[in-house]
């Protein structure tokens, strides 16, 4: 399980923000909360649904704006966050 | 890159995801900021191996993909001396806990600082055993309490920065697990230097040890780092106290000193142009 | 490196730790950690001389525990490696000894035997180290010990220890008694060609394809060394043939330990080595292994003057135990005898070998080996059992 799960992270979300692109990889977040917690711009909330490990992985809140600073990556313990720069090519 | 991979995935081992690190454990976040480090600079990944002892923690170098090696409880600075004496290409760095480096594996630490063997040692301080359930040991702060202080702790604690220091260390610093940002700096620059340096992670461990001490979950503790940290880099490690008010932090020590490995390889070779001499 | 300064080869008067020391660079080694104790220390101050001439390094440890953790940790960089100490050394490296059987780590360890327990006698013999050398870690294992008997046999023995560690992939000890590591002998070491060196198996694929507990058909998996590029984990865990731990099945626990186990056990043939002296007509056999195998061969001599027909057989490995060629031998005589520098350890082992022959024990502790008349006696009165 935990290797097809590694490879093949089918469940990734992709939600497009102004600056920056949060990916949330929802089955693997333990939900520790570091994200949204520590987050500088509270880019992040809780969601209602269920991970396959029964917790609540992160969303992004409505009209937020992500600076691209990378926090919620660098303090996910569980590789279940990144953030990369918005992709542009269909206009922003 | 591709939007359902992490861009940190090739660093790790394949088939080892997820880790049995707790929720709100932050040895999750010490493993984030290595890989991170080890992308950043771009060193050759074939040459680094990781090594780790017993402990929560010292599972971490199952996690890594590079050459790795699970020791037995306190033995990873030795097992890492001999394999970078061995081989003087290797970086070898220990990623091990508070237990493991200071208790069972403290004389090892103290003498592989003293001779500055070139190895690189990040400790993940949580204050206690944390694989074991939570026992009292050589970190847990006065009147703490654990498993096995039951009317709380009644010995006194090292201040890892300070021993370090006065061990000999040519590089020694302190991060939360909240500075990520300054713990993989950090790590960037162990990984680029030469001679014994450690670098000490305060880490919550919210499961086993802030349960017991007012602070049950992960938020709490890093609340905690957020609130009380100070950095003080420079400043000097004997003053770099813990407390619930304040953690003193920062880049205390970054120094110069022939490595052992280098002084090692300078005989080596006097010796042997005696020989070519004498013949 | 100049040839005459990797092997000395020649005939020289020599010391036994120091043909141990000389062995081991004669064999390969250039990695020495250890951490000084009578009566090893000479084979340590020897190697701290001898090393760095060959290009191979000594370190001198905090303890005995850190020693041998270094030493798998050079193993595992690729350089043949060791260690010697005596005793109280010796349990402090069986934590790592078994580190080092679980992660099927080549090195050896010479183990000089004083006398215990604890602190015992410095400087006095013994041979009551053999069952530690067994089962002195916890857990099941097998492991290959071999018992030199002479200064040549600390040189030869040494670089037997060293192809062992390598083919089988497992720590090895030599086990002198302090005799035989204080003696100086004549010794004759061959030219650097003559000498057999054998080294670990290395993986035949790719690092991408590489399985570093995968054995082969002799149950050894080959050996990739760190900074190569296979990028593999080695874990004191139970771990499956991946490297990977398996803490949580029977399978991989079986799996694991029974192969451990079997490597040695299935391979004992080839690592078996005894030397039988006068055993053909023999109604007596006298087993012994080290010093004492010296006064053995003077009492069976005797022996053999007065009418007796007497015979020895030395041991050379001590584990795996050669219980196959004495349960053999044992149906042919009337009586074993059995001098050890201890209270009873290998003894048992003959014991349980021989069956229904009768044994007689001969225990020696404190300063002398056995005399050969105290040998000798027993040798009579076996002959009339
Ligand atoms: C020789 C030995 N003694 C005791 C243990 C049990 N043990 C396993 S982990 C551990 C403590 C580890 O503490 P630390 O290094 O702080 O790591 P953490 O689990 O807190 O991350 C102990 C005592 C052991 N494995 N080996
Ligand atoms: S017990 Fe503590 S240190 Fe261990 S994984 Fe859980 S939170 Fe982390
Ligand atoms: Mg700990």
């Amino acid at each position: 399980m935990p290797l097809r799960l590694w490879r093949k992270p089918l469940d990734s979300e992709k939600i497009k923000i102004p600056e920056g692109e949060v990916h949330v990889l929802k089955d693997r977040c333990k939900g520790c909360g570091f994200c949204i917690e520590f987050c500088p711009k509270e880019v992040l909330e809780q969601s209602e649904e269920f991970n396959i490990k029964g917790v609540h992985p992160p969303q992004v809140k409505e009209e937020t704006v992500c600076i691209l600073c990378s926090f919620c990556e660098a303090v996910c313990p569980d590789f279940a966050i990144f953030s990369v720069k918005k992709d542009c090519k269909g206009g922003c | 890159m591709s939007e359902d991979s992490h861009p940190f995935e090739r660093f790790l081992r394949d088939g080892m995801m997820p880790h049995i690190w707790c929720e709100g454990c932050g040895n999750g976040i010490i493993l984030n900021c290595f890989v991170r480090a080890l992308k950043d600079i771009e060193i050759d990944v074939n040459k680094v191996v990781v090594v780790s002892g017993i402990g929560c923690i010292g599972r971490l170098s199952g996690y890594t993909n590079t050459d790795s090696y699970h020791t037995t409880h306190g033995r990873a600075i030795a097992f890492a001396t001999g394999a970078k004496l061995a081989n003087p290409e290797l970086k070898t760095v220990v990623i091990s806990g508070d237990g493991d480096l200071f208790a069972i594996g403290g004389n090892h630490f103290i003498h592989a600082a003293r001779r500055n063997v070139d190895i690189q040692v990040i400790c993940a301080n949580n204050f206690n055993y944390g694989m074991t359930g939570g026992q009292y040991g050589p970190t847990t702060p006065l009147k703490a309490w654990t498993t096995t202080t039951p009317y709380g702790n009644i010995e006194h604690p090292f201040n890892l920065v300070h021993l370090a220091a006065a061990s000999g260390a040519v590089y020694v610093a302190r991060w939360t697990t909240l500075h990520v940002r300054r713990l993989t700096e950090s790590i960037k620059k162990v990984l680029q230097k030469e001679g014994f340096s450690f670098i000490e992670v305060i880490t919550p461990c919210p499961e086993i040890y802030g349960r017991r001490n007012k602070m049950a979950t992960g938020i709490e503790m890093m609340n905690w780092f957020k609130t009380a940290a100070e950095i003080r880099n420079a400043s000097d490690p004997a003053e770099a106290e813990i407390s619930p008010e304040k953690i003193v932090v920062g880049e205390f020590i970054d120094a110069e000193k022939p490595t052992y490995d280098h002084l090692l390889r300078e005989m080596m070779k006097q010796v042997q142009e005696r020989i070519r001499g004498e013949k | 490196m100049t040839q005459e300064r990797t092997v000395l080869t020649g005939k020289h008067f020599m010391q036994g730790d120091i043909a141990c020391a000389e062995g081991a660079i004669a064999a390969g080694c250039r990695f020495f950690a250890g951490y000084p104790i009578t009566p090893a220390t000479e084979i340590a101050e020897r190697m701290a001389r001898r090393l760095p001439e060959v290009d191979g390094v000594y370190v001198q440890m905090e303890d005995e525990l850190g020693s041998m953790a270094a030493v798998i940790g050079a193993s595992y960089a690729g350089v043949k490696s060791m260690t010697a100490t005596s005793g109280p050394g010796f349990s402090l490296m069986q934590e790592n000894i078994g580190l080092a059987v679980m992660t099927e780590t080549p090195c050896v360890v010479v183990n000089i035997m004083r006398g215990g327990p604890s602190t015992g006698q410095p400087t006095k013999p013994g041979q009551q180290d053999v069952m530690q050398a067994r089962w002195g870690s916890h857990g099941d294992y097998e492991i290959i010990a071999l018992a030199p008997s002479s200064v040549q046999e600390m040189f030869d023995l040494t670089i037997e220890a060293f192809n062992l560690s390598e083919i089988y992939r497992v720590p090895v000890f030599v086990l002198a008694d302090e005799i035989v590591g204080h003696m100086w002998e004549r010794v004759t070491i061959p030219s650097e060609n003559a000498i057999k060196r054998v080294n670990r198996k290395r993986p035949r694929t790719l690092p991408e394809k590489y399985v570093p507990f995968l054995p082969d058909r002799d149950l050894v998996p080959p050996m990739a060394s760190f900074g190569e590029g296979y990028r593999f984990y080695a874990t004191g865990l139970t771990h499956d043939e991946t490297g990977h731990p398996r803490t949580d099945t029977a399978k991989a626990q079986q799996e694991l330990v029974q192969r451990l186990c079997d490597k040695i056990r299935k391979n004992r043939e080839k690592i078996v080595r005894v030397s039988a002296n006068m055993l053909e007509d023999a109604e007596v056999m006298v087993v012994a292994y080290g010093t004492t195998s010296r006064s053995a061969m003077s009492a069976v001599r005797e022996a053999r003057e007065k009418g007796f027909k007497a015979g020895l057989l030395r041991l050379i490995t001590l584990w795996p135990f050669p219980d196959k060629e004495i349960a053999e031998l044992a149906k042919r005589v009337r009586a074993i005898v059995v001098p050890e520098m201890n209270c009873g350890q290998i003894v048992r082992e003959v014991e349980r070998a021989a069956k229904e022959t009768s044994v007689i024990f001969m225990p020696k502790l404190g300063e002398e080996p056995h005399r050969p008349v105290e040998i000798l006696d027993a040798i009579q009165r076996g002959s009339y059992k």
